[in-house]
């Protein structure tokens, strides 16, 4: 056998230990900052170092078509993609887009559901963190009445 | 205080469906008062932290956006009857409330 080989195997190994240890979950600081961000690019780098996101099918975001009332839209969040960390909510036309952000730990299903508040007819995006990118899919959501205070 | 968190947690196989409702108004800061026309300050949830037998197993970070009295469902792998989980929130004010409850 190669001598290059047995470097590519044993490090095949090594790294296969490596991601077999669990990640710990920790409460970390409330992002601040991405979450005062105004626009949604911004706030993606503030909140995960960068705004690009790879398009991803394999991520289920269930959002009504039309709301009537924007200050409750249920949202749905799945995928299958392995080994999520994090799944965030971007409502692209909100004053501050960042809605939410959910860590999740090894045992925690990447399929999460709440409500969240928007102002106008907007993007929903659902930006899904793994140990491999950043992905994300979008859905238009037509608002007939503003969430948002007006 | 009574905690205002409700919780309903169903164990299907190994599977935890977890659903939670939370009493709290989620003000953005930017609604008017309707009698004054003043503004009511910006008061949410910045955290919600649920945790299994003291492990956490999602941590959310909130805004204003998210609605009035929030709702958060998730799944959990690994889950058995006598698991004991915890929700509990912290708001911009330094409000708390939490929930323990055993599952089964």
């Amino acid at each position: 056998m190669h001598a290059g080989r047995r470097l590519v195997l044993k490090g095949g190994i090594a790294l296969a230990a490596l991601a077999s240890l669990p990640r710990v979950l920790l409460a970390a600081a409330w992002p601040e900052k991405a979450f005062s961000s105004t626009a949604a690019g911004q706030a993606m780098i503030d909140l995960l170092g960068t705004d690009q996101t790879t398009a991803s099918d394999q991520i289920r975001l269930k959002v009504p078509e039309i709301a009537e009332n924007g200050a409750v839209v249920p949202v749905t969040i799945s995928t299958s993609l392995e080994n999520v960390e994090s799944i965030s909510i971007v409502v692209e036309n909100n004053p501050r887009p960042l809605a939410a952000t959910f860590e999740i730990s090894p045992e925690t299903l990447p399929d999460i559901s709440s409500r969240i508040k928007m102002g106008e007819t907007s993007d929903v995006m659902a930006v899904v963190k793994t140990d491999a990118g950043i992905f994300s899919t979008s859905k238009q959501v037509k608002v007939t009445i503003g969430g948002c205070g007006g | 205080m009574a905690s205002k968190i409700k919780v309903k947690a169903k164990l299907s196989g190994d599977i935890a469906e977890i659903k939670t409702l939370m009493l709290h108004p989620m003000e953005t800061g930017a609604r008017k008062d309707p009698d004054t026309g003043a503004l009511v300050p910006m008061h949410h949830i910045t955290q919600l932290t649920l945790t299994k037998n003291g492990e956490p197993i999602v941590v959310a970070n909130l805004s204003t956006a998210v609605a009035k009295n929030p709702y958060f469902s998730c799944k959990v792998r690994g889950a058995k009857a006598g698991d004991m989980l915890k929700i509990s929130w912290v708001d911009n004010l330094g409000a708390t409330d939490e929930l323990e409850t055993v599952l089964g």
